[in-house]
């Protein structure tokens, strides 16, 4: 993984950069020192790090416009950062950024019940969200495996899903509006409570745009009243294509449950060894979860099992209590743990169309044999969002070159099979130069050109997202203190009135 | 103006087409079946995508479907319906209200953001759209998203098309995630109750966990004589009678379950804007938050606008008709959306109405100038239905 090199003319007005921005923070609001930037030179995906120029940690919107002016005028460029847990290295810095942290704005704003919305501040874990509202009966429905860090701007940059997202989506469906600042200070407002834009999506770019298009202090949020109960059941097949199988016949049959979540056997295998979960032994287990009340739970749960059934399963387990359910949860949760304990791993998270899950799973065991690597696949299998645990020793250089390799082959099967390089994880530096796989040259022009249109200097997490050549001429236009518009486009032909 | 719209039949004669067009500057106007004229009258030659027909792709078993942008909307509700799914955004048919007859298609419901009275529960068209492929301004030919469930990889530029009304775009195919149909629907009508207390009930309904797909209200003017505060409850037999029955335990007072058939015309009635069928006027289509729909109405009142409206969303949607004379209250209205929030779109006016009022909501100068950076990267040659949103074309500045 390549970084662009550092802006030599930045890193020598350094002081007089972070003097202006001490200005505008306070001393407390920003941090210059290495040994505490340290924290901040990487994210999750922590194979890749750099140290930033410095870290600023704004407190309210408007000193992050103060930030965002003075970058803009200075030409800095900026690494937005939420809580720090990308897997895909959106929010690592470069050498001659900035990191701007929205770990201190993270006020409850409004609560609204009879509109069924919540406005906070964006820095606000994901987590936290819901229980503001837990104690009314009601919860925030994206629910990534990592919500008790994860911020909302990061799950807004991102797009991100959690297990509950067949049935609720991921972030951009529960997104209701945003404040932002744009990449030269300037404050805008984006949606509120109530439905849809009256023009352009704003919001469905800004979301999943990874830090590229603006800083979101605010979000407007969609609550949901908590359904009255759920409960699992789980079901063992002895083939990957049998469950397979079921997962559509399932969905065909009209039902639509919160979470279909799929282990293959190595994953069980960790499981089993680590924590004793007590699966059955078979090839494929399913964890299927409804909800409703009592009696429409058992009748969705009595359906599924007859469904399966026709599958010749293993063995059918279904949850009669809460007991039984954290049971049957508890091995699933600690899957990517697990498999952490048997080595380093690369967490992929390609997405395939439901019908190719017993080919590409095929596939995947075949480049695992070819790159002579263990892998495991656990994931939502409802929405075809495939997590393959490729492991590899973080202390062999050879063989994480190795996995990274593999992973690459993954992720173009799954874009063979009709899918993506990415259902909630973003592209970030990791997958960057991947793009082409999925998109033609016009294709990324084009999503260049929204950037464009919203970061004309390209200062908004510009290294990230696209090939790093194929963002080239547009990041270099960038020059420490540019004028405002001096790369604006010519002026439009005239319109028919 | 021909008078035979150009029709083309690929992907890329429809890509020619607009090169040429861009060549030349010529604008064109960019239809569907040409059931929605929502926006100001536009000049140009007409192109329509209904040759780009057919649905290319239905996988019951993944919820998924992919069809050509000019594909009839009934003929992918009817196969849906023959393997027991649907589109569970319950797009408006648009007919009956602006009074125009063709066929409606996929791909004009999609680029108009089309959603009817289950939004509430099941989102927008634009939250069930996986994907999208679009030829832009330039005669390009691009795609975004695709045709799986989750999908974060690049910019969200199907979504975008969504509502864009083929200003950036004019999209040849779309992709959805479908949902199952419900085995059967009910509806509990409450009567005689004032706006503010109807949106109360409904916000308390559709508080609870009991999964409320359809939350309006009809006043009395315009129910026959008494209003109606109407609860759409769908799903499994026993589920939709276990629920409807806590519900009315719940909210307290008289509610008569309507069943079934029955139940699906109270909300064809809403979603249809069957109400202002027939009645002269403009109509205006206004989003805002819940509790403000009747806090709207009641100002309205106290300005004096002559009106009829009725509430869905559990009062976040006010369809209203006005007198089509003057702004037809475009300033009144718009006026108190910018101290509530929201936002007004002029669905059915005369065109001469059409010609001066904004149709839609006017956006903040830095997005307005986000618009027209986006426009201008799109369709350099302002030829895909130029002004039509755009009502006050603006010096282009990418800052504000
Ligand atoms: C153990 C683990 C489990 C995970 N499970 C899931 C899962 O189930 N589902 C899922 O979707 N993801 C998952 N993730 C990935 C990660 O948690 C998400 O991508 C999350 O949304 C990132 O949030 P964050 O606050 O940590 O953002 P960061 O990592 O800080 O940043 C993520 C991106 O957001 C940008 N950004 C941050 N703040 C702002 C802002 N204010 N304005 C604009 N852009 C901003 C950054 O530049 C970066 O590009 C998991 C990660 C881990 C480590």
């Amino acid at each position: 993984m390549e970084l662009p090199a550092p802006d030599p003319s930045i890193l020598a007005r350094r002081d007089a950069i972070l003097a202006r921005l001490r200005q505008a923070v306070g001393a407390e609001g920003l941090i210059t020192d290495p040994v505490e930037t340290r924290a901040y030179e990487c994210d999750a995906l922590s194979a890749y790090r750099c140290p930033p120029m410095a870290v600023v940690l704004p407190k309210s919107t408007e000193e992050v416009a103060r930030i965002m002016r003075i970058c803009h005028e200075e030409g800095v460029p900026v690494t937005p950062r939420g809580s720090g847990t990308s897997l895909a290295g959106g929010a690592l810095p470069t050498a001659d950024s900035i990191i701007l942290g929205t770990s201190r704005l993270n006020r409850v704003l409004e609560v609204d019940y009879d509109n069924r919305f919540i406005r906070v501040e964006a820095g606000r874990t994901n987590l936290s969200v819901t229980q503001e509202v837990e104690s009314d009966g009601f919860f925030y429905a994206p629910d990534p495996s990592s919500q008790l860090a994860c911020a909302i701007a990061g799950n807004i940059a991102m797009n991100s899903g959690g297990a509950h997202c067949l049935k609720y989506g991921v972030t951009v469906n529960n997104l209701l509006g945003v404040k932002m600042v744009m990449a030269d200070g300037e404050i805008v407002e984006i949606g509120g409570p109530w439905a849809d834009l009256p023009g352009y999506d704003w919001l469905a770019l800004v979301t999943g745009s990874e830090g590229q298009l603006g800083i979101v202090t605010e979000a407007v949020l969609r609550i949901l009243p908590r359904p009255e109960g759920a409960r699992p059941i789980l079901l063992a097949f002895p083939s990957n294509e049998i469950a397979g199988a079921c997962v559509a016949d399932i969905i065909r049959a009209g039902i639509l449950p919160v979470a279909i979540e799929f282990m293959d056997r190595p994953v069980l295998e960790a499981v089993e060894r680590f924590v004793g979960a007590g699966y059955p032994e078979c090839e494929a287990l399913l964890i299927v979860e409804v909800e409703g009340s009592e009696e429409e739970i058992d009748t969705e749960l009595a359906r599924i099992r007859a469904i399966a059934e026709t599958h010749d399963p293993i063995e059918i387990r279904e949850a009669r209590d809460e007991a039984d359910a954290a049971r049957i949860w508890a091995g699933r949760k600690s899957a990517f743990g697990a498999m952490g304990q048997i080595n380093d791993y690369i967490c992929l998270d390609g997405t395939i169309p439901v019908s190719r899950l017993p080919d590409v799973l095929k596939g995947i065991g075949d480049l695992a044999r070819k790159y002579d690597l263990g892998v495991g696949n656990v994931f939502h299998a409802g929405d075809g969002n495939m997590h393959p645990l490729i492991l590899y020793d973080a202390n062999d250089p050879e063989e994480f070159a190795r996995a990274e390799a593999m992973g690459a082959e993954v992720l173009r099967l799954c874009v063979e099979a009709g899918g993506c390089l990415t259902g909630e994880h973003g592209v970030g530096v990791e997958k960057r130069e991947l793009m082409p796989a999925q998109f033609s040259r016009a294709d990324l022009e084009a999503q260049m050109d929204v950037k464009d249109v919203f970061d004309p200097n390209w200062i908004l997490n510009p290294a990230k997202v696209f090939p790093l050549t194929l963002s080239a001429p547009r990041r270099e236009r960038r020059r420490p203190g540019a004028a405002a518009g001096a790369d604006s486009p010519p002026a439009p032909p005239g319109q028919a009135a | 103006m021909t008078t035979t719209p150009l029709a083309p039949a690929s992907e890329e004669a429809l890509a020619e087409i607009i090169r040429d067009h861009a060549a030349r500057r010529a604008p064109l106007v960019i239809r569907g079946g040409g059931t929605r004229p929502v926006g100001p009258p536009l000049d140009g030659e007409v192109l329509t995508t209904t040759a780009l027909s057919g649905v290319t792709l239905y996988e019951p078993g993944a919820l998924t479907l992919v069809a050509a942008a000019g594909t009839p909307l009934a003929e992918i509700e009817a196969l849906l319906t023959e393997h027991g799914q649907r589109l569970a955004f319950e797009p408006m048919d648009h007919r009956p209200l602006l009074g125009t007859a063709g066929t409606p298609t996929i791909g004009g419901v999609v680029a108009a953001n089309v959603s009817g009275p289950r939004r509430i529960e099941a989102g927008a068209c634009r939250d069930t759209l996986l994907g999208a492929r679009f030829v832009n301004g330039k005669g390009e030919i691009l795609k975004s998203g695709g045709r799986v469930m989750k999908n974060v990889t690049g910019y969200d530029l199907a979504r975008l098309m969504a509502g864009a009304r083929g200003t950036l775009g004019v999209l040849t195919e779309v992709s959805f995630k479908v949902l199952p149909a419900p085995e059967t629907e009910a509806t509990l009508v409450a009567r005689g109750h004032d706006a503010h207390r109807a949106v109360a009930l409904l916000s308390k309904a559709l508080g609870s966990p009991w999964r409320v797909g359809g939350a309006g209200y009809l006043p009395a003017d315009l129910a026959g004589g008494t209003s109606e505060t109407r609860i759409r409850i769908e799903g499994r037999e026993d589920s939709v009678r276990a629920r409807g029955e806590k519900l009315v335990r719940h909210l307290g007072g008289d509610w008569e379950m309507v069943r079934a058939e029955e139940s699906a015309a109270l909300w064809r009635e809403l979603r249809e804007v069957l109400p202002f069928v027939g009645h002269d006027g403009a109509v205006w289509r206004i989003s805002l938050k819940p509790t403000d729909g009747p806090v709207l109405l009641d100002l309205l009142g106290q300005d004096g606008l002559a009106h009829h409206a009725f509430l869905d969303w559990g009062g976040g949607l006010v369809w209203l008709v006005t007198p089509d004379t003057g702004d037809a209250g475009a300033a009144i209205i718009r006026g108190h959306l910018a101290a509530l929030g929201g936002h007004a779109t002029l669905v059915r006016a005369s065109e001469n109405t059409r010609r001066t009022v904004p149709v839609f909501h006017p956006e903040p100068p830095r997005l307005a100038a986000l618009a027209r950076g986006l426009r201008h990267r799109f369709d350099p040659a302002g030829i895909l239905n130029p002004g039509l949103m755009d009502p006050a074309p603006a010096p282009l500045t990418e800052h504000a």
